[in-house]
């Protein structure tokens, strides 16, 4: 039974409440670091390792928090696994960290990891605050990992760095530049749309 | 004069060449999320042009007479945060006290800014690039002010779309998005400039 709760809290995050398409949460790294599959991915773990940890630490200190200065302690609570894993980045995955860049230190203001304390983490124990956090966190993953594979895909060719046409293919650049992440994140809000109607015009 | 120079090569980097939103993505969530009206997106605009410059003065004399003497520089994004959401909480209280006219245009926005990621950002910037103070003030106004262009050439668009016929599909947050994806094509253009 335990174990069956947590596994929903799991699902929530990564389906019925997923960050990037259904709660539009964290545009801005989603946006900026999806030009390749391999960044999104790298990000999306970076930011559930904080989400994990900072929701299992938030919980467990939920009743020490005093209510006034709780979103101060929460961000000092955050900043701190984001130093962890900024640290972690650099030392054995250096290109990594390279090609994030700003955007590693920038999870601290991560508006997800914020609202899961908010929202999860301050009213519930430590165990599913944890699951919440590994939900959320792969959520955001999938989301930031379709992103990433439709624009490496159309804006160079190639899937994790493998080329995936013959050199004839010409890439739509813009979809690695600044307005590509815009229009493609658009139009699979689009689509996303699309099937949920469909999908609920077949269950009705 | 070179400073005058200086002022000015900041400006087209900070508002053209390297628009904050457009180009980096630093605080796109207001800039989808309060950009529904010219005038809020304006406000917000110079609420955050004010928190910015004033963070980066902070955050400048914080690394250069705290973390880099201590040799502490790992703690500079949680000590950077900290100021900044000290800083918000503390011209929340002024604003209100001093011009209520203006805090309560604001009032709903100016607790936000804490987690525009452009605040955190630019202050990360300034201390990458190892800018002088004169720099790093001038890069924070101007970085400030394409923030604000964006947010509210945006604005214009968006109440043009309020009555404007979209696809179904489309209403909403894709539609947003994709015109937010052509102003930026629109910035890709200045690229060019860098120099």
């Amino acid at each position: 039974m335990k174990n069956n709760s947590n596994l929903k809290i799991l699902s929530n995050g990564i389906i019925a409440e997923n960050p990037t398409f259904i709660q539009l949460l964290g545009m801005c790294p989603t946006l900026a670091v999806t030009t390749s599959l391999i960044n999104a991915i790298g990000m999306g773990l970076s930011a559930t390792f904080v989400l994990i940890f900072s929701n299992l630490v938030i919980s467990i200190l939920r009743k020490c928090i005093p209510n006034k200065i709780r979103i101060a302690s929460y961000i000092v609570v955050i900043a701190a696994f984001v130093s962890v894993i900024e640290m972690l980045l650099k030392a054995y995955l250096p290109s990594i960290s390279d090609a994030l860049g700003l955007f590693i230190p920038l999870i601290t203001v991560n508006c997800i990891i914020l609202a899961r304390a908010e929202s999860f983490a301050s009213k519930n124990k430590p165990i599913p605050s944890a699951f919440d956090g590994l939900g959320m966190g792969l959520g955001f993953t999938l989301g930031l990992s379709v992103l990433g594979t439709v624009r490496e895909i159309l804006g160079a060719g190639t899937l994790l760095g493998f080329p995936l046409f013959g050199s004839s293919f010409e890439p739509a650049l813009i979809f690695i530049l600044p307005p590509g992440a815009f229009l493609a994140l658009g139009i699979i809000l689009a689509i996303y749309n699309i099937l949920k109607d469909e999908k609920g015009a077949a269950s009705k | 004069m070179s400073y005058l120079k200086e002022f000015f090569s900041l400006a087209v980097l900070g508002v053209l060449i390297e628009n904050f939103v457009l180009v980096k993505f630093y605080g796109i969530c207001p800039f989808l999320g309060v950009s529904k009206k010219t005038d809020t997106a304006l406000g917000m605009g110079m609420a955050v042009t004010f928190v910015m410059v004033l963070a980066s003065l902070l955050t400048w004399l914080v690394q250069r007479y705290i973390l880099i003497p201590l040799n502490v520089e790992y703690l500079q994004t949680i000590s950077f945060i900290l100021l900044i959401a000290a800083l918000v909480q503390f011209v929340e209280m002024v604003v209100a006290k001093l011009v209520p006219s203006l805090y309560s245009a604001l009032g709903i926005y100016l607790p936000l800014i804490t987690t525009n990621c452009a605040v955190l950002g630019v202050t990360l910037i300034n201390v990458q690039r190892e800018y002088t103070l004169f720099q790093t003030l001038s890069f924070s106004f101007w970085s400030a002010m394409g923030f604000t262009l964006a947010i509210f050439l945006f604005a214009g668009v968006r109440e043009r779309l309020e009555t404007s016929k979209i696809p179904k599909y489309l209403q909403g947050f894709p539609i947003a998005l994709i015109t937010a994806g052509l102003i930026a094509m629109a910035f890709l253009g200045f690229q060019g400039l860098s120099f």
